[in-house]
């Protein structure tokens, strides 16, 4: 590894910011991670969430993987927990679906309808 | 259902590892452009597979639908391997963690792209802060690794890897890294 140097400057001005990341109750982003959902392109969506997080700079969300949700013919599926609000799940979540659902669901609070299972379930049939 | 990318089954491989409770996982890719030959090994320190389990896991598809039922991570990786004029390994002591080794022909038609290696190691290294990784990675005579035990020294426990200055530095390191070897396969 040759920048870890640079870790210790990031430690000093993160310290701060993580007090405050304890003390809330925030979001959490879950992207299952089973055979059937990195073989249908969860990798991608994981990784697009956690530069989204990042590049944002959300202090109160989490991005997280998990093994099988459920149905391996709706991968990749997400899952997005937030206090006191019933869980939303997002399925055939490709990276460019991302974005809007940062933006809407979890800064603005809306959660993007039309990615969800239970739009899918009633529009597939 | 198929891997595109052999960092995918190695994603896959890792779940494993961690479902098992593992608390130290070290993956190695193994490039030999003149041999002609690549291995990727994974190796944990989890709850491990007795022998019954072991036997069941390597031939999945001998078994009928009506017994046990076995995943298909192990078995996609095992044809993958031996698909592509490789062999497969997995080793286990019950209670000290587990080995497994895929090897292939590197020009082999039906070997998949290494892929995106750099990106398996983000997300497993940024989601999973309390397990170790070690990463080995060696092409010819070139070799990068990755250590999280280094990192996690220099941060103290106070700030953990999806901090968005961690992330980002750790992607970047892996992307600077894997990319120094000059030897995508
Ligand atoms: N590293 C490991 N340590 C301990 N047990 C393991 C390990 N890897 C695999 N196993 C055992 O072998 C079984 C089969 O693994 P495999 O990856 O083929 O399928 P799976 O993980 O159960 O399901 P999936 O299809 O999602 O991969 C696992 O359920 C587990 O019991
Ligand atoms: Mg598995």
């Amino acid at each position: 590894m040759k920048s870890i140097q640079e870790l210790e400057a990031i430690r000093k001005k993160t310290l701060e910011s993580i007090n405050l990341r304890k003390d809330t109750e925030g979001t959490r982003i879950v992207v299952g991670m089973a055979t059937c959902g990195i073989a249908a392109g969860a990798r991608p969506v994981l990784t697009a969430f956690m530069d989204e997080a990042a590049k944002r700079n959300l202090q109160h969300v989490v991005v997280a993987q998990t093994g099988c949700i459920g149905v391996c013919r709706l991968e990749p599926i997400v899952e997005v927990y937030q206090p006191g609000k019933e869980k939303v799940t997002y399925v055939k979540v490709t990276p460019d679906m991302v974005g809007k659902i940062v933006t809407e669901h979890i800064v603005n609070g809306n959660p993007v309808t039309g990615y969800t299972i239970g739009y899918y379930e009633a529009h597939s049939k | 259902m198929m891997m595109k990318e052999l960092s995918l089954h190695i994603l896959d491989i890792v779940q494993n590892s961690i479902v098992a409770g593992a608390t130290l996982i070290e993956i190695a890719i193994k490039v030999d452009h003149a041999g002609d030959w690549m291995a990727i090994s994974v190796s944990d320190n989890g709850r491990g597979m007795d022998k019954v389990l072991l036997s069941q896991v390597e031939s999945p598809f001998t078994t009928s639908r009506t017994t046990r039922k076995v995943g298909l991570g192990i078995p996609m990786f095992k044809a993958g391997a031996e698909g592509a004029g490789g062999s497969f390994t997995i080793k286990s002591t019950p209670g000290k963690g587990a080995y497994i080794e895929a090897t292939y022909q590197i020009s082999h038609l039906d070997r998949p792209p290494l892929g995106d290696i750099a990106g398996t190691l983000y997300v497993t290294v940024v989601c999973n802060d309390t397990i170790d990784i070690v990463f080995r990675y060696t092409v010819d005579d070139a070799g990068y690794s990755l250590d999280t035990r280094e990192i996690r020294a220099v941060l103290g426990e106070d700030v953990p890897f999806n901090t968005p200055e961690v992330s980002q530095w750790i992607k970047n390191e892996l992307a600077e890294g894997i990319h120094s070897l000059n030897g995508g396969v």
